[in-house]
Parts: C-alpha cells; structure tokens; sequence
C-alpha cells in the first residue's frame, strides 16, 4: 500500500503545482495518472506549442513548462503510479482514503485531490462490428501497446495515419513476426523521420504498408484470425494475430463520475469561495476538472486552486495548528531530501 | 464596430440554433459551439482546436463558400468516423463576414 498525505489524481501542471504547494507546509504527495508520462494535456496534445499566458513567461513551450515544474517540486520527492487509472474510491472510519487502480494498486492517503483536467484519455475506437468481442480477454484488438515482447512473433495489422502508428509500427518490425499498416490515405501526419523510416522499411520488405486502406471487418471465432481490408473499393484479407488501431485518444471523466461526487457539465462541482473542496469532505478537485461560476480553464487558474486546497489540507490534517502564511523569498524552502533553498544573505561587512 | 453575423447550428440532438456570430474575436465555429454551450462540455474542442480530434466535425449544410481545407484539416478527416462529402473542422473555419449565413449540423460524438 502506498502512503501519502495527499494522493493527487491527476498528473498535469495543476496536480504537479500542488506538490510544490504542499511541499512548503511539510505535506507529501504522491500522483496517479493514467497516461505514461506526466504533464497533462500540455505533454499529450501540444508539447512543442508556446503558451503566451504564464505569469513571468512572455512565451513558454508547452513541454518546456513541465520539465520546469518537474524540476521545481523535485526536492518534494513525490511518487508516481503512471500509466494506471484510478478507480475505485473508499473511505475510511477515520476520514481517511484508499483509492484503487484498475491495475489494483492502492493508495492511502490523507486527503484526496482530483486534479483530472479532461478525465482519462481513452482511444478513439473505430465503427466496426464485433468490436467489442475481439477487444476483451486478448481476443486480438489492442488500443494501447504496454508491452511490444507480447507480439513477438506474433502477425500484426496497425491502423492509423499519426505518429503512435508509424512509431510503433517501426518499433514492432523487430519484434513482431511481421507487421501491416494500414492508413486511409497516402500521406502520413507524422514526423518526418518516422515517416522516412516506414518508407524505407517498407522498400526492405518489413512492413507491409496498404494505402489508401481501411479495416472494415475481422474473422475469427475465438479470436482473431484476420482482418478484411478495402483497398481502393476492393476487399482483401490479412491473416493476424493482432489488430491494433490507434486512432488518437479522447477524454473521458470515466470512472471518477460513479464516486458520488455532485458532476455538472462533465466536471465537479467544488466550493470555490473556500478551498475547492466537492461535495465529499476530504476529496478536493483542481484544475480543469472542476466548475464553480466563473470557472476558467487556464493553467494559472489550476495552480491557484492547487495553492488553496493545499492550505485546507494542511488545517484538515492539523486542526487547531495555525498555519502563518510565509514567503519562500524570505523562509526559504527545505525539501523532503534534506536539500534548502534560500535567497543568499546580504555580505556583512563592518565599517570602520 | 465590426457587425456580428448569423450562424445556423443544429445540435446532435437534432434541435436548430440560429446565432449571432462576432467577426472581430478571432473565433472559430467550435469555440461560437462551446461560448453558446450547444454541445455538452467535454465532447468538443478536445484538442484545442489544433485540428487534432476531430470532436468539433460538423456538417455543411448550404452553399456559402468556405475557405479551402488546409493539410492538417484535410489529413484528420481522413482519420475520423462518421466523415461525410459536406464535412468540415468547426476549429479550422474562423468567423468572417464572408460565411454570414452558414448553416452547419454537428457531427456525432465518435
Ligand atoms: C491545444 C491547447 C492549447 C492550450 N493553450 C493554453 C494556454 O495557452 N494557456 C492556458 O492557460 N491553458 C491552455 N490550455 C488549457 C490547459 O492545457 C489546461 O487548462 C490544463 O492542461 C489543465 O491542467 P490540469 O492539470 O487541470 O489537467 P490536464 O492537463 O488535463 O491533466 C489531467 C491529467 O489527469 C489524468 N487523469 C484524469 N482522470 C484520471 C484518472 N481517473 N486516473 C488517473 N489519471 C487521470 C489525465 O490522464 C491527465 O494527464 C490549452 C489546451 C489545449 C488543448
Ligand atoms: S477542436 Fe480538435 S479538431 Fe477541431
């Protein structure tokens, strides 16, 4: 079981703010979020795109902007559990939480911020009959690759115009027994390089590329055994251990929404005159995932609400304890690593 | 003053908007959908309106010239579901005088 005072749901700039927030009144966080990597919105749809609205920043590149987070709640030590969703919620006699994954791995925590911007990102499906059936119980329909040795060996059909398929595409050429792209048209929406890359493998024979082409239906009774392709109004079929189509992702508030939390248009109702706390005492919600009159979904709205939800946890977690508000200019920091950072002292020298 | 124009919008529940568009806000379709909240918060303008999702497709449903699909407008259609001849990115059509009267159907949630 993984402990912490406050467990943050919710990897983007709001949910790593609010580390560096806590940090400052001694409380330890420690973050879940369902894609790989941290950064939010800001890493998966618009990493190399400059925002023009942080305070102190005249321009700043999306990407550029998390390192800088990352780098300033560093000697908060916070943990991570990437790549895993939270699920279920429970709470406790004592006013505490466990908050589960669908990979099962708990958490217990203090007090709870859900700091989901959009909610999950799931993959966009496309329309093909059956499906549902082929996507269960390793059936042979992948929307995400976790782990490319599961194809090793393995005939593999990916669908997709975008970089996650030319990338994994390429990647799988040395794992997989063989590998088909298909796309439904002849140009690619990727990186050059990428683009460059499947080009060549294709001329070396290791990736069989069908364009323009489209998915249109599966054989197979248990599971699949091929895939029907249109091929400029012709059918053709591909025997395949796997179908992976990836097609991009789409938000999704997702299991969030069954926690008894009061949800209006798609986000979480909070007291925003207090502390950004919902309707569950001990469970707060930050960022783009809430609303209150007036909400703004920017960045800097999310770090505000991160700095006042802190300060709610911290009386929460010491009731009676008066927390004075001080200045890092003057107070300094110390971080969880024994490391302190203050402003330099004045040099003191005597006159005589 | 720049003068506001009329945009007709049926919504994916079937039901028809005519709105008044401002021409002087940099606005495009998707954002004059989301500032008259005609689609439920969350399902359009994912990506920003980069021209990446797709969840702001809509239909063209009357002759007033458009501008010319661009590449990236061009290539995600080719990616997305329910894409129809008179398709378009609500995102990549920003508010002109010149589409005064555009009458536009949001595409299904895909
Ligand atoms: C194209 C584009 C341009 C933008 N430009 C600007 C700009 O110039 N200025 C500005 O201020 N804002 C801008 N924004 C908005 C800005 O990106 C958001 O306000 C910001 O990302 C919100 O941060 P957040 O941390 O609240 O949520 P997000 O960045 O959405 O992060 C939420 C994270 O929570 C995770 N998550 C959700 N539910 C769960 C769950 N159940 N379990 C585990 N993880 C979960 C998600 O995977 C995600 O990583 C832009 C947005 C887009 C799309
Ligand atoms: S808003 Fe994403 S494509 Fe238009």
């Amino acid at each position: 079981m993984i402990e912490t005072d406050i467990l943050i749901i919710g990897a983007g700039p709001t949910g790593l703010f609010a580390v560096f927030e806590a940090g400052l009144l001694k409380l330890k966080c420690h973050l879940i979020d369902a894609l790989p990597q941290i950064g939010g919105q800001l890493a998966e749809l618009y990493p190399k795109k400059p925002i023009y609205d942080i305070p102190g920043y005249p321009e700043v590149l999306a990407g550029d902007l998390v390192t800088n987070l990352m780098e300033q709640i560093k000697q908060f030590q916070p943990g991570f559990t990437l790549g895993e969703t939270a699920e279920t919620i429970e709470k406790l006699e004592d006013g505490t939480f466990i908050v589960t994954t669908n990979e099962g791995t708990k958490h217990h925590a203090k007090a709870i911020a859900i700091a989901g911007g959009l909610g999950t990102f799931e993959p966009r499906k496309p329309i093909l009959k059956d499906l549902e059936f082929y996507e269960k119980e390793d059936r042979g329909v992948d929307y995400f690759i976790k782990d490319p040795e599961k194809y090793r060996g393995k005939n593999v059909v990916i669908s997709g115009g975008g970089d996650s398929a030319l990338d994994w595409s390429v990647f799988l050429t040395d794992v997989a027994a063989s590998v088909t792209l298909v796309h439904r048209r002849n140009e690619f929406r990727g990186a050059l390089d990428s683009v460059e890359k499947v080009q060549e493998l294709k001329s070396l024979g290791k990736i069989k590329l069908i364009t323009p082409g489209e998915v249109v239906g599966f054989k197979g009774s248990e599971r699949i055994e091929s895939v029907d392709i249109e091929v400029n109004g012709a059918r053709m079929n591909v025997v395949t251990d796997y179908f992976i189509p990836l097609f991009g992702l789409t938000p999704k508030l997702g299991a969030i929404a069954n926690w008894g939390l009061e949800i209006e248009k798609n986000a979480i109702k909070v007291n925003n005159a207090l502390d950004y706390q919902t309707n569950i005492d001990g469970i707060y919600a930050i960022g783009d995932v809430n609303i209150y009159p007036g909400k703004l979904k920017l960045i800097l709205c999310g770090f505000h609400e991160a700095t006042l939800m802190c300060q709610s946890v911290y009386n929460r977690i010491n009731p009676g304890k008066k927390y004075v508000l001080k200045y890092t200019t003057v107070s300094g920091i110390d971080g969880f690593d024994g490391t302190r950072k203050e402003a330099e002292k004045a040099v003191v020298k005597s006159i005589d | 003053m720049a003068q506001d124009i009329t945009i007709t919008i049926t919504d994916r529940e079937g039901v028809t908007h005519e709105v008044q568009a401002p021409t002087d806000m940099n606005m495009s379709i998707m954002e004059l959908v989301r500032a008259y909240e005609l689609a439920p918060e969350g399902t359009i303008g994912i990506c920003g309106g980069m021209a990446m999702c797709a969840s702001c497709q809509c239909y063209v449903l009357n002759e007033v010239p458009l501008p010319e699909k661009g590449p990236d407008e061009e290539a995600m259609l080719w990616e997305a579901f329910n894409v129809k001849e008179n398709s378009r990115l609500g995102c990549q059509i920003h508010i002109t005088e010149a589409i005064d009267g555009l009458a536009i159907e949001l595409a299904p949630e895909a």
